[in-house]
């Protein structure tokens, strides 16, 4: 056993989810929920849009981009708590000296993780099928990965009912994330939604990394580029925040 | 609640767990009632009790799971409330459930726990490989979890706990449901281990274990402490539970005969083999001799013997346990 005084707290519980990642990447990212609900739910949401309509194939590539990582990235977070929680490896996690921060930082990793290198396919397919090309790289690496760490935040946040069932929160996951889905300018641009969606749009944080993936591909953002990290820095920070208040409150429940 | 031996001077070992008044309600319903005690460094420390009667909640605050309502507890003198993760350093649990990552590797298993608890890699491989062996694990190795039988998925939670160099071990229900071999392995290593210093805190439905390798038993019922003590003294703090046991040669004296010796509370009989429960066994065997001699039946076997732990056990729960 080390003892924490050996090391900075930090260093400890930055470690402790480096290692949650690992295991979560080795035991999660090919679990058929994982596969349905974050890769093969939008390339068919992609399908459905797509079939029969007369749109440049180049310009539904940013709103793939967005969708996949939408899906993939907040796919992990709601799986891995009520899985863990059902085998009973929840409890055996949770006595060892490692702070429920860390444990749900390491999940938030991997959703980032997953949800990354996942949305790098329809990026690739889109430059090699499509006349979609990439005016700001920089802008669309930061946008995916902005995204990708807030999706995966969402998808903590989701799994904080002490459910023991991985079904029922995937239920719930997928309550919010397809009306969000909807009014996040990933199928129709948010200007040209109703007036009422385009309320709604900013309270979903997928509006803010459509728009950054959008402006990377050379349209207008519907928001300014500045406003887009600073929300999904403060969705991520509020989520994050919320997922360990939800999960210590809900710690014991379930076991 | 009788009183805890470590503070009698029994045992003059440094405590590494403290309880003292420790509660746990869900609702309405308390689970732990003010229970205290202390664990001496170096002890194998029996937690025993019937189901539902709050050996696994008090296990699950002590080691971080859940958080008591009231009341506190140290482990190494950190706070389990205050200073939670410091004092879960201190400590590895083996859960009644073999709660082992079953689409993992029994190696990675074991790494996964050694890296969570910070073990630097040389220690964690050598030690790792170390266990495995000792616990006949290693040639399983590379196998998924989910492909051990029971029997050895319990070896490898023992593994997995004892690869983070814990100083306190918590067992709860180690050898439940087991295999003989695998029941008896997991107590030989517990017992050597115990020998190494490692402090031991296990709840166990078996008495025979608790009585064979405790040094010190608390009996828990309905959430309260109803009786803590080595088992030898406990035994002989259960007087009722005393006996003498008789074997007579062709024939036997009549039961009533037997029975209505002085001192005897009461009788049993199974298969030739004569039960007199009393509180004064030394007198009662002299006298039942005696008799035995005034009325010409050979005696075979007379032994006075004391309660067993499950005798003391039933003792301090039956009725509620309130003595």
């Amino acid at each position: 056993m080390i003892s924490a005084s050996g090391h900075s707290i930090w260093r400890r519980h930055a470690h402790a989810s480096l290692v949650i990642l690992k295991k979560n990447v080795l035991l999660y990212y090919l679990k058929p929920p994982v596969l349905i609900f974050g890769v093969v739910f939008p390339l068919f949401f992609f399908l459905a849009f797509k079939m029969g309509r007369n749109i440049p194939p180049g310009g539904v590539v940013p709103g793939m981009v967005a969708m996949a990582l939408w899906f993939t990235a907040s796919a992990i977070g709601p799986l891995v708590t009520p899985w863990e929680r059902r085998a009973k490896t929840w409890e055996r996690l949770i006595s060892t000296p490692v702070s429920i921060h860390a444990i749900l930082a390491g999940d938030v990793l991997s959703g980032f993780v997953f949800g990354s290198a996942v949305s790098v396919i329809p990026v690739i397919l889109g430059l090699l099928l499509t006349d979609a090309h990439i005016v700001n790289l920089p802008l669309l690496v930061t946008g995916i990965l902005s995204g990708a760490l807030t999706f995966a935040s969402l998808g903590v946040l989701l799994s904080s009912p002490p459910a023991s069932s991985p079904s029922n929160i995937m239920l719930l996951s997928n309550l919010v994330r397809l009306p969000l889905l909807f009014v996040s300018g990933i199928f129709v641009p948010i200007e040209q939604m109703p007036a009422w969606a385009g309320w709604v749009a900013p309270l979903s944080p997928l509006s803010y990394a459509s728009s950054l993936i959008r402006a990377a591909y050379g349209s207008v953002p519907y928001f300014p580029v500045w406003l887009c990290y600073l929300m999904l820095f403060l969705f991520t920070f509020f989520m994050f925040t919320a997922s360990c208040r939800f999960h210590k409150m809900y710690r014991a429940k379930g076991l | 609640m009788a009183s805890d031996p470590i503070k009698d001077g029994m045992n003059e070992m440094k405590p590494v767990i403290r309880v003292n008044g420790l509660t746990r309600k869900f609702g309405d319903l308390t689970a732990v009632d003010e229970i205290s005690f202390q664990v001496a460094r170096g002890e194998i420390f029996g937690f025993l009790g019937p189901n539902g009667a709050g050996k696994t909640t008090t296990v699950r605050m002590l080691t971080g799971v859940i958080e008591p309502t009231s009341g506190s507890a140290t482990i190494q003198d950190h706070d389990i409330c205050k200073e939670s993760i410091l004092s879960r350093e201190h400590i590895a649990v083996v859960p009644e459930q073999a709660n082992v990552y079953l689409d993992l590797s029994v190696w990675r298993n074991l790494m996964l726990m050694a890296e969570l608890f910070g073990i630097p890699r040389n220690r964690r491989i050598s030690s790792g490989e170390r266990l495995l062996e000792a616990l006949g694990l290693l040639k399983r190795k590379d196998s998924k979890a989910r492909e051990l039988s029971k029997g050895l998925k319990q070896r490898l939670m023992l593994c997995a706990a004892l690869v983070t160099e814990p100083e306190i071990l918590f067992l709860d229900e180690p050898t439940s449901g087991l295999d003989v071999q695998s029941a008896r392995l997991i107590r030989k290593i517990v017992t050597e281990l115990n020998t190494d210093g490692l402090t031991i805190f296990i709840t166990t439905h078996n008495m025979i274990e608790a009585g064979d390798i405790c040094s010190r038993v608390a009996i828990i019922n309905n959430g309260r402490i109803a009786a803590i003590d080595t088992p030898g003294k406990l035994r002989s703090m259960v007087r009722q539970g005393r006996y003498v046991e008789a074997v007579f040669g062709d024939q036997s004296p009549p039961s009533q005969k037997l029975e209505s010796i002085p001192g005897v509370i009461r009788m049993e009989s199974d298969q030739g083999v004569f039960r007199l429960y009393t509180e004064t066994p030394g007198s009662v065997a002299t006298k039942l001799a005696v008799l035995a001699a005034n009325l010409g039946f050979e005696l075979e076997q007379l032994n006075t013997c004391e309660p067993s732990l499950e005798d003391v056990f039933l003792y301090y729960t039956r009725d509620g346990g309130s003595r």
